[in-house]
């Protein structure tokens, strides 16, 4: 197997793995900052308000971690650096010198 | 697959080139200025408002309300220009999703950039204005001069997290519509792109509150230095 064959395994194996271990840390935050909200609204219903949107933007924090994971897979599998350079370099191929 | 809009060239122009960003923002730019202007040509006390100047008039209003909810009380309208364009230009970019053939200029990790090193440069600015040059520097040393480089990385941290989570959210949006157009074309892209919709506006929600948040922290925080100035003078004195 030549390095390209290898460079697009690695990639498209790193992407799944970075995006199923990305979404299991956010999704157990989420969840737990989600539960306490809403214990929190059920015993101060007059704080909903307030309450949601610290929520809410609890929420868009944690959240901005999971869309890193998601924004390293697309790069890794759309717009791979390595892939690029390695098709480039690589002579008589499609994108080649 | 494009994953910005930054690739697909319009006009090219000697080096200079007219990506598909820039169109959709100058768009952008122009349906807001005439939708305002077209809604406050004829505003008069006594006759009665048209739909149009109606609905602006709650939107300011929903604004205003939010960030006084944010900030306090006090200095609502300060705000209010800033962080409502914010909101206003991020939530119709993300809604014009809806128009087919629209590629969301906040889908390209340049104008997110932009927007977001708008409120970096923001924060520092309503912060001077509010103490002064000394009070705001003071922030960065509080409590001790150590704590200096934790300061200025957090400040740039937030910053980038700030434009990659809208830029990631959108991109991601349209990505997924995008890949099943490919699978399933018939009903379910649809569906997804109602909840892009939504997202859409509730990203446009949390960049003008983070905003909000990062200049309110700021302000406050240096209100309380001259306090404690004060509390230190009273007990010397005492």
């Amino acid at each position: 197997m030549d390095s390209s064959t290898w460079i697009g395994i690695t990639s498209i194996a790193a992407s799944a793995v970075c995006m199923g271990i990305g979404a299991v840390g956010p999704a157990l935050g989420e969840a737990k900052a989600l539960g306490q909200a809403l214990s929190s609204i059920a015993q101060q219903p007059d704080e909903a308000g307030s309450i949601s949107r610290t929520l809410f933007i609890g929420l868009a924090m944690i959240e901005s971690i999971a869309i890193y994971c998601f924004v390293i897979s697309i790069i890794l599998i759309f717009a791979n650096p390595f892939w690029n350079h390695t098709i480039a370099a690589m002579p008589g191929k499609a994108g080649g010198i | 697959m494009e994953i910005t809009p930054d690739h697909l060239v319009l006009l090219r122009w000697g080096f200079a080139q007219l990506n598909a960003t820039i169109v959709y923002t100058w768009a952008v730019m122009l349906l807001l200025v005439l939708a305002s202007w077209l809604a406050t040509r004829r505003v008069a006390w006594e006759e009665p408002r048209s739909v149009w100047t109606k609905t602006l008039e709650a939107i300011v209003c929903g604004l205003r309300s939010q960030i006084r909810e944010i900030s306090g009380g006090n200095g609502a309208d300060e705000y209010l220009p800033f962080i409502g364009t914010l909101f206003l230009f991020v939530a119709i970019c993300n809604e014009l999703e809806a128009v087919p053939g629209w590629h969301a200029p906040t889908g390209s990790l340049s104008t997110t950039a932009a927007l977001a090193l708008c409120v970096a440069v923001s924060v520092p600015v309503f912060g001077i204005r509010k103490v002064g040059l000394k009070g705001y520097l003071h922030h960065y040393m509080s409590p001790t001069v150590l704590m200096l480089p934790i300061h200025v990385m957090s400040e740039i941290s937030r910053t980038m997290a700030l434009a990659i989570r809208l830029f990631g959210n959108i991109m991601s949006g349209s990505m997924v519509v995008a890949v099943l157009l490919a699978l399933v074309p018939l009903f379910f892209p649809v569906l997804m792109q109602v909840l892009g919709l939504l997202i859409g506006l509730i990203q446009a929600y949390i960049f003008a509150v983070l905003a909000m948040v990062y200049i309110v922290a700021a302000v406050r925080r240096q209100e309380e230095v001259p306090r404690e100035q004060e509390l230190k003078g009273e007990q010397t004195n005492g």
